[in-house]
């Protein structure tokens, strides 16, 4: 059975998008610390180490460390390997201008935090235009998939 | 937004389509941060048109029109190819592309070498000075006090707000190819006084002096605050310039510190209450950190955790850019000696600096001993090293932070006087602190 949460947060970037969630809790460096040929993050002792963000809406609490974070996931882009859309908590210059060039749907500033109310796994509906974030929990890779 | 008529009138293309596609893309930027004005800056720093073979076969350019397609489609992210015109602003370009002296000995192509000059003779007739390095300020771009710049390069945006006094946050490869056409950067972060207080209160309680010891203090500090802003207080003498630059890069890897105050020390921070905005409304207490010797030792630990191998093959020593005393401690250590078959050595530093340690000699006391001063890159940047390298020696705690996950090798971290020491006998004898 499955549950439907509701987040509001503040547009970054507009658009609508759907897909399974890949949440981390550690801050994503951008040039250094991911691979933009296959959107994997590489950064040494990093939990999503080897995990590629490829068309998954990626949840994660911020970007840190080099001023190329903007170029690689712009890069992403041009490779076909960027996330389907962007929730984070932290707004900084990196994510925003990262977020803008990679054009995809992000949200931040959320009514309740996106890192304990979704899950890897989680399919999460975003609505970058509205602001609105619909996560449905429970429910089973497969059973979307299928 | 609110734009200012001369803002509006780029963004309705009266001052041609390329300042247009730039002004849309700040304008998209500053809405996605939330900025509801822009500032002028006339201090801009970033990599222009850089090309790269990946870029070239994407965008299907060619060596007559790469500098405009690339410009255009990646750095003003616009759809449609624009004549890009002369920077308006005071623009430099910061590192990238291989050394044109040392190329051979980076391992660089011709072609590579070739395309790193075109992508730079283009910048360079479009008005964009040629200071290939992640230190501006060491090679003569050197903000005053309150001055709003628009710097990527992290190391550099840290040293420019906390050493400086200067207003910038760190922004991108767009973002400042944009600014360099408008002058334009939104309204936003460090810019605006209230955002350059801090948050957290390191209290220092084990003596940090060496330039190793700043380094380590900076890594723990950037991992600590992530992003906030530190105020430090307590067993630290004035740093030199040496000692800020390793400090905030440091910071700046770890976390992403873009601002650090030195109570007594930097420009913003003549009393501790100065530093943290006491009287500024909204403003709390900071939480205090303490950082003493087991602080000290688990992060000494922690930059060492990539190695095991005590034969070293390679020592680089140079990130940020290494300054003229850092060229001459250097050289005092080598001179006269040779270092280990096995092992090479690369010091990094910019143009400027390169120039004046060419003409003190230090160039040919480096190259004698068996190394090399190279210019424009890093092995991280340029990813670059030695051929056959599995382990190699950093004094620079950034560079040891990035440099085993983009090559996937070992990396010791010690002071200069333990690398060089490992150049010479080909063996890691650092010590914990």
């Amino acid at each position: 059975m499955s549950i439907t949460v509701t987040l509001r947060g503040r547009t970054v970037v507009g658009g609508c998008t759907e897909g399974e969630a890949l949440v981390t809790r550690d801050t994503i460096s951008g040039w250094g610390g991911v691979n933009p040929m296959s959107g994997t993050i590489i950064e040494t002792r990093h939990e999503l180490r080897g995990r590629s963000f490829k068309d998954k809406v990626l949840v994660f609490p911020g970007a840190k460390g080099s001023s190329g974070w903007s170029a690689v996931f712009h890069m992403t882009r041009l490779t076909g390997t960027a996330p389907k859309a962007m929730l984070f908590n932290e707004m900084t210059t990196k994510i925003a201008l990262g977020a803008v060039v990679m054009r995809v749907p992000s949200v931040t500033d959320f009514d309740r935090d996106p890192l304990t109310v979704i899950e890897t796994g989680d399919w999460v509906k975003v609505d970058a235009d509205r602001a609105l974030v619909e996560v449905i929990k429970g429910r089973s890779r497969a059973g979307h998939g299928g | 937004m609110k734009l200012t008529d001369s803002e509006r009138a780029m963004l309705d293309g009266h001052e041609g389509k390329a300042k247009r596609k730039a002004m849309e893309l700040l304008v998209r930027y500053a809405q996605a941060l939330g900025a509801d004005r822009f500032v002028d800056t006339h201090n801009v720093a970033g990599v222009p048109g850089s090309y790269s073979p990946l870029l070239l076969n994407y965008y299907n350019a060619t060596a007559e029109n790469a500098y405009d397609v690339i410009y255009s489609r990646f750095d003003l992210d616009s759809d449609e190819v624009v004549e890009v015109p002369r920077v308006t602003v005071s623009s430099c370009h910061l590192q990238g592309g291989v050394d044109p002296e040392n190329w051979q000995t980076l391992g660089a192509k011709p072609e590579a070498l070739q395309m790193s000059q075109e992508s730079e003779a283009a910048a360079a007739s479009h008005g964009i000075r040629i200071l290939k390095t992640c230190t501006p300020y060491l090679a003569g771009n050197v903000p005053v006090k309150g001055e709003h710049c628009a710097w990527m390069e992290s190391s550099a945006v840290v040293y420019c707000n906390s050493v400086l006094g200067a207003r910038t946050n760190t922004e991108g490869r767009e973002s400042t190819s944009a600014a360099m056409l408008t002058g334009k950067i939104p309204d936003w972060g460090f810019h605006r006084d209230e955002n350059r207080f801090a948050s957290h209160h390191i209290s220092v309680e084990v003596d940090v002096e060496s330039v190793m010891d700043w380094g380590m203090l900076g890594y723990f500090v950037g991992a600590t605050v992530q992003e906030r802003i530190p105020v430090l207080t307590g067993r630290f003498n004035r740093p030199d310039l040496v000692r800020h630059k390793h400090f905030g890069a440091a910071a700046a890897s770890s976390g992403g510190v873009e601002m650090y105050h030195l109570v007594g020390i930097t420009p913003e921070a003549g009393t501790f209450e100065m530093a943290v905005g006491q009287g500024v409304s909204n403003r709390c207490q900071p939480q205090v950190i303490t950082y003493g010797k087991p602080e000290q030792q688990r992060t000494y630990d922690e930059l060492n955790s990539k190695a095991s191998d005590r034969n070293v093959d390679y020592v680089m020593l140079g990130c940020p850019h290494a300054a003229l005393e850092q060229i001459e401690k250097i050289c005092r250590f080598l001179e006269g000696k040779r270092i280990s078959t096995h092992c090479n050595l690369w010091i990094f530093t910019s143009r400027a600096v390169r120039t004046v340690a060419d003409s003190k000699g230090y160039t040919r006391i480096i190259r004698d001993a068996g190394g090399a001063l190279i210019t424009d890159t890093c092995s991280a940047i340029g990813q670059a090293i030695p051929p056959g390298t599995r382990v190699a020696t950093l004094d620079s705690a950034k560079q040891t932070h990035y440099l085993p996950a983009i090559m996937g090798i070992q990396a010791w971290f010690g002071s200069t006087r333990d690398c060089i020491d490992a150049a010479l006998t080909g063996r890691w004898n650092g010590a914990r602190p």
